[in-house]
């Protein structure tokens, strides 16, 4: 039960950073959406073996954390929560890929640890990056700025609704598993024989509530397409976010900055 | 125009089931008035409801709003005459803020954007909410939702507002906040409730349901004194009808 309670509390949280002020909070979602579009792209473009040439994307989330003061363990704690499937994604690569890439000192280190290191910091960043997006720019926002672009109607619609009927859902399971848990004494009827006539119930409460919600609509004269008409407004501080940070993804991705650091610095030592 | 009056003739439903929830219902609303629908659970109220704005066709007899008589050809007419207020503000509530909730119907009578801003503003004006204009409908109170969710009926101008349940789950204090907005409205008014008193503070008229026909149809005073009747439907005086519980005195208005 207070699993649930937490999971809801947490998503809570996440809404919430979304209503705070600040530069970032108050520029136009498309010019974010955009440029996090821009950064995904050139982080996971690069090839699978680096590592060094990712470090200096790390600037845009921790700016970006900064900028729009938001609490970076909170959204660390979030970022693990997800860690393990990208964990599992290179976890074999280190068995499988035994060609000895680099030395650091007298330890060799083989492709396989490169890569899964290289699959962990983009997952890092990737996902930083969109956790940022949805704290600044609210779930709502980032789906007005898709429909601004042109994507599919029906899909934007779904994300609204399910951005809507998310926390009423965790609501009603919130109650359905408290409602068990309160009837169930030490651990019985807590098993998975109660849990499937839960989710049966869960079902069947979310069909008849999708009715009524249609019915809503057709109350107030819905025929079959759901107009947003929200406005929103490009201006300076947009153009600029949006091509500054582009520019320097592309320039991270085009120039390997550490790696003329290190040559530099080597350089300088020899 | 014919006034806005709401004539229901020898109306019959029955759900596939084969449960029969409408048996013959016959009355007539005209413009302006503030009516009661009661009864006991499953009387047949919520289907009632469901015909007045065309969700449900008669399956016998008819349902006629203003100049139309309710069928498929007339229903976005009807939807555009009569704003419906659910149960729960939840199901009514489904845009993504406040103002495009209260802004859905506007758009979809394809009014310009103009138009819809200011019908939006005046709307959240007459229930008090304009200050919750940009909140996500989660992040509302109860009251608050109620409040929203009425605003998003009146945004489309109805003449008729009908209503299911308006006060389930408010507070005291929200619940008096509602009866006096709506006391305030000068739409024709059907709310259906189990809140005897605020059927007293609101309804001059009330129709008793049971088992799918009017049991009684009449000025509210004169129903809520007829005790076999109110028995007979599940129902009981409204509070404030019934003795004082310290001294046994009798509220009189």
């Amino acid at each position: 039960m207070a699993g649930i309670n937490r999971t809801l509390f947490d998503l809570d949280t996440l809404d919430l950073l979304a209503y705070r002020d600040s530069v970032v909070h108050r520029l136009d979602p498309r010019a974010k959406l955009l440029t996090t579009l821009v950064f995904i792209v050139c982080v996971v473009s690069h090839g699978r073996y680096e590592i060094a040439a990712l470090l200096p994307y790390l600037i845009y989330p921790m700016a970006l954390l900064i900028l729009a003061d938001l609490p970076a363990g909170y959204l660390g704690k979030k970022l693990l929560l997800v860690a393990p499937f990208a964990f599992f994604i290179g976890l074999f690569n280190p068995m499988i890929d035994h060609e000895v890439i680099l030395r650091i000192g007298s330890q060799p280190i083989t492709g396989g640890w490169l890569s899964f290191g290289s699959i962990m910091l983009r997952f890092t960043l990737t996902v930083g990056a969109a956790l940022i997006l949805v704290a600044t720019t609210s779930f709502h926002g980032i789906c007005f700025a898709l429909e601004k672009f042109h994507a599919p109607r029906i899909f934007v619609m779904q994300l609204l609704f399910l951005y809507r009927y998310l926390f009423v859902l965790i609501d009603q399971a919130v109650r359905l598993v408290r409602a068990r848990t309160l009837r169930s004494h030490r651990g019985r009827g807590l098993g998975i024989k109660s849990y499937a006539p839960l989710i049966g119930q869960l079902l069947l409460h979310t069909m008849d509530r999708a009715q009524r919600i249609h019915l809503a609509m057709l109350c107030r004269g819905f025929t079959g397409e759901i107009r947003l008409g929200r406005k929103l407004n490009i201006g300076r501080p947009e153009v600029a976010f949006t091509l500054g940070w582009s520019l320097l993804f592309i320039l991270f991705r085009l120039v390997n900055f550490p790696w003329i650091l290190g040559a530099w610095t080597t350089g300088i030592f020899q | 125009m014919s006034h806005h009056i709401v004539a229901v003739d020898e109306l019959q439903y029955h759900y596939p089931d084969g449960t029969r929830a409408l048996n013959g219902v016959n009355f007539m609303i005209t413009h302006g008035e503030s009516v009661a629908i009661v009864g006991a659970n499953g009387a047949g109220k919520s289907t009632l409801l469901l015909h007045l704005n065309g969700y449900l066709t008669p399956q016998r007899g008819t349902v006629q709003i203003g100049d139309f008589p309710v069928t498929k050809q007339t229903l976005q007419e009807v939807r555009r005459t009569v704003g419906m207020v659910f149960q729960d503000p939840d199901d009514q509530l489904f845009m993504p803020t406040v103002m495009d909730d209260v802004a859905f119907g506007p758009r979809n009578l394809k009014l310009p954007e103009e138009t819809v801003q200011q019908r939006v503003t005046a709307a959240l004006e007459q229930v008090d909410a304009l200050h919750l204009k940009d909140r996500p409908p989660h992040r509302l109170s109860g009251g608050e939702k109620r409040a929203v969710a009425i605003a998003s009926v009146l945004s489309m101008t109805p003449d008729i507002l009908v209503m299911d349940e308006p006060t389930t789950g408010l507070d005291p204090h929200a619940r008096r906040l509602l009866i006096r907005r709506l006391d305030s409205f000068e739409h024709t008014k059907i709310i259906a409730t189990h809140d005897l008193d605020l059927v007293l503070d609101l309804c001059q008229r009330t129709i008793v349901i049971n088992d799918g026909q009017v049991m009684a149809d009449g000025p509210t005073g004169e129903i809520f004194q007829n005790e076999t009747l109110l028995a007979g439907s599940h129902l009981e005086k409204p509070l404030r009808m019934q003795g004082c519980p310290v001294c046994g005195k009798v509220e009189s208005d």
